[in-house]
């Protein structure tokens, strides 16, 4: 889709982007130490580092991500608020404190404090940098996708703004910047979430959502033997059509404009409805609804076809409360739009086409986890997988779990987890709010799910589009500076300084630690640009999984269970991490990514955690009782 | 100028009694948060059955997991706080 370019949009970006650096620059002044610059001198007040956890961990996943897979795929997308939510509970009542007393600067620190071993220090620096990295690529995609409408600028470009904005910020500052970033950017998210969310349910629930919408239209056909011969409105010629299993796809032409039509004989008499098309064609051109992209002849979709309110059949349902909203979704008929692929006359075709659902199948789950209609035994897998890695991953994520240190108490750290559920559970209730908003106001670009959020805001003004994006790429730089804070921690700190035990001063860790930053952001804008076509929420699902199986049975079973040893900790992370890799390299959206058919994938797992979470654990209790074993044995 | 350690050096003579207090909460949660799973993988039809006002089990329970969540957070910092103030006070006694 192509975007026009505001002035507004670009000021406001503009100067989101200079407060992010100028305050960075600020804090960047008063940090010479390594306490300084990876925990904030643990002097961060409890409700200001709640209110950083939350600008932290709502990253572009879930203003994006979550808000997108909502907007496409209904209740499958809030799935992801409810598991990541979730997650705050094991680390509050398991993690938060016991790591806030083990630790010093990283989550490294925490795990090697009862054992001294460099087994740990190694296995933990590289998970911390794997799930890092893994985090870090969603973030950046989700920087891409926002560059395009809010500065008319190239994925690409987007990525490599955020990437060199980020190494700035941190190579020039720390944890101390990040935490005050992340405050002010986690406090106006929800602010003007909020905002977002009482327009939509002012508005209520339209079949027209306003009057830039494009209206859909419908035109009578005739056929034969399963063959289009004719059609009702001759301003319109019949160029050929193509079937795809029990569908047709029609193309004609008006005007020298051809466009693709999808074949619908489920009413009295068949019709050919509207489709949105992207064409690829022989001689190397890519066209949108027939024409180039600059000829904007693609748009934002997304409408109610019917709404029913307490039995009867109306056209608008006024301004309603939360529920009220929720309850009339339910009852009403949405029209998405399902997307196909296919060759013609040696032209590649994508079609999007209507594909009207009702709402009482949107407001549960099975809309993209098939676990109802047309369920197999993988896919219900993965669903459990998913929402098992989600539940799980929060308390391993490193750029998480190194917040525990940039408070001076365990009490603060529990207050501060507290502060960070309240603020994340609201804005995670909002996601619903938003996400449907964009289904049924025209919020959906159907080239990217990643844009939801802001395309809703655009329906309600060009100011509140710019803010919203604006906040949306700060949110990305925020949580991509905590995470190369994360990851440069593990490089310098715990690989260098610890493991490699190569003696520096504090001035030289701090030095190495912005070096390491330099790197890690690099690697992030180049995963960033290879990336790009896939969902935020999803492939941040992905770093949790990781996180989960390398991360926390080490984490737990250190705390809780008193036979762990430093080589089952140093095992289970490594099992872990790889089989959770390899699940991943072997899934059929990696199949996807490298050009491969995703059906012959040969693990049809999209989520690794309900295999590899197991493994770790299980790793860690084997090896510790086998080395335990041993050691008894030694000392008789 | 930031300079200070940020190794814990607090004593605490609550913590085991707050570990005991976490995981018990963590366990209630654990089960109704499988709950939602298991109902989502073997009877998913059921999420879609209208409990309150109008609004399906999906809705409510998902919506329920995540308000418990602050709900449980409030009553565990609650308890933490007492145990923190009466076992560390009475040492100081």
């Amino acid at each position: 889709m192509i975007y026009d370019v505001s002035i507004i949009a670009i000021l406001i970006f503009i100067f989101f982007v200079v407060a992010v650096i100028g305050l960075s620059f600020y804090f960047g002044k008063k940090t010479t130490s390594a306490s300084g610059y990876y925990a904030a001198g643990g002097q961060i007040n409890w409700a200001v580092n709640g209110i950083a956890f939350a600008g932290d961990y709502l990253s572009a996943a879930s203003f994006l991500g979550i808000c997108g897979m909502i907007a496409f795929f209904g209740y499958d997308g809030y799935l992801y608020s409810v598991g990541y939510l979730a997650g705050w509970v094991v680390a509050l009542f398991l993690v938060a404190e016991p790591l806030r007393r083990l630790g010093k600067y990283t989550f490294t620190d925490a795990l090697d404090a009862k054992f001294d071993s460099r087994g740990i220090k190694l296995a933990a620096s590289i998970s911390t940098l794997v799930v890092s990295v893994f985090y870090l690529i969603p973030q950046m995609v989700g920087a891409g996708a926002l560059v395009t409408p809010l500065l008319g600028l190239p994925h690409w470009v987007g990525v490599v703004m955020v990437g060199s904005v980020v190494i700035f910020i941190v190579a020039t500052a720390g944890m101390t910047s990040t935490t005050y970033v992340q405050f002010i950017k986690g406090g106006l998210l929800i602010i003007f979430s909020v905002l977002l969310t009482v327009f939509v349910l002012v508005k209520g629930i339209n079949t027209n959502p306003g009057e830039d919408y494009h209206k859909f239209i419908s035109i009578n056909a005739s056929i034969e033997n399963g063959k289009v011969t004719g059609i009702s409105d001759a301003s319109y010629k019949l160029l050929g059509q193509h079937n795809e299993k029990d569908q047709t796809f029609v193309k004609l032409e008006k005007e020298g404009i051809n466009s693709w039509w999808k074949l619908n004989t489920t009413g009295a008499a068949p019709v050919l409805e509207e489709a949105l098309s992207i064409v690829d064609t022989k001689d190397g051109k890519k066209l949108y609804n027939g024409a180039p992209k600059d000829a904007r002849k693609f748009f934002q979709v997304g409408h109610t076809k019917k709404i029913v309110v307490d039995g009867k059949e109306v056209e608008s349902t006024g301004p309603v409360g939360p529920f009220e909203f929720i309850r009339n979704i339910e009852s009403s008929v949405i029209v998405r739009f399902a997307k196909k692929s296919f060759t013609f006359n040696d032209e590649k075709v994508t079609v999007f086409y209507q594909n009207p659902t009702s709402g009482t199948d949107l407001m549960k789950p099975g809309m993209y986890y098939k676990i109802d209609k047309g369920a197999t035994f993988w896919s219900r897998l993965d669903f459990i997988s998913l929402m098992l890695a989600l539940f799980l991953g929060t308390s391993a994520l490193p750029h998480i779990l190194i917040r525990y240190y940039t408070v001076p108490s365990q009490r603060a750290a529990r207050k501060s987890t507290i502060v960070a559920i309240f603020a994340i559970g609201f804005f995670y209730i909002l996601t619903l709010y938003m996400g449907t908003g964009a289904m049924i106001n025209g919020g959906l670009d159907v080239e990217s799910s990643n844009m939801s959020a802001p395309l809703l805001a655009k329906t309600f003004g060009i100011t509140l589009f710019s803010i919203i994006s604006a906040l949306a790429f700060a949110t990305i730089l925020g949580t991509v500076s905590g995470l190369i804070v994360a990851a440069s921690g593990a490089v310098a700190h715990d690989l260098m300084d610890k493991y490699m035990k190569i003696q520096m001063t504090e001035s030289q860790k701090v030095r190495n630690g912005r070096i390491a930053a330099v790197v890690v952001g690099i690697v992030a804008i180049i995963l960033g640009i290879l990336f790009q076509s896939q969902n935020v929420s999803f492939l941040v699902g992905l770093a949790f999984a990781i996180a989960a199986s390398a991360n926390l049975p080490a984490i737990l079973m250190l705390l809780f269970w008193k036979k762990t040893t430093a080589k089952g900790i140093s095992w289970a992370i490594g099992v872990g991490m790889l089989s959770s890799l390899l699940i991943i390299l072997f899934s059929p959206t990696m199949y996807d990514i490298m050009g491969l058919p995703p059906d012959s994938a040969p693990i049809p797992l999209q989520n690794p955690g309900i295999i590899s979470i197991p493994l770790g654990f299980i790793t860690l209790v084997a090896v510790s009782l086998i080395t335990k074993n041993k050691r008894v044995q030694e000392s008789k | 100028m930031i300079h200070k350690n940020t190794v814990s050096v607090e004593k605490d003579n609550s913590i085991k009694v707050k570990a005991k207090l976490g995981i018990i909460l963590f366990f209630v949660y654990l089960i109704i948060y499988a709950g939602f799973v298991f109902i989502g993988t073997v009877y998913p039809q059921v999420l879609g059955f209208k409990v309150i006002s109008g609004l399906n089990l999906a809705y409510v329970y998902g919506m329920g997991l995540i308000v418990l969540a602050g709900v449980m957070g409030l009553i565990y910092n609650f308890f933490c706080t007492r145990f923190e103030n009466k076992m560390n006070k009475e040492e100081e006694l």
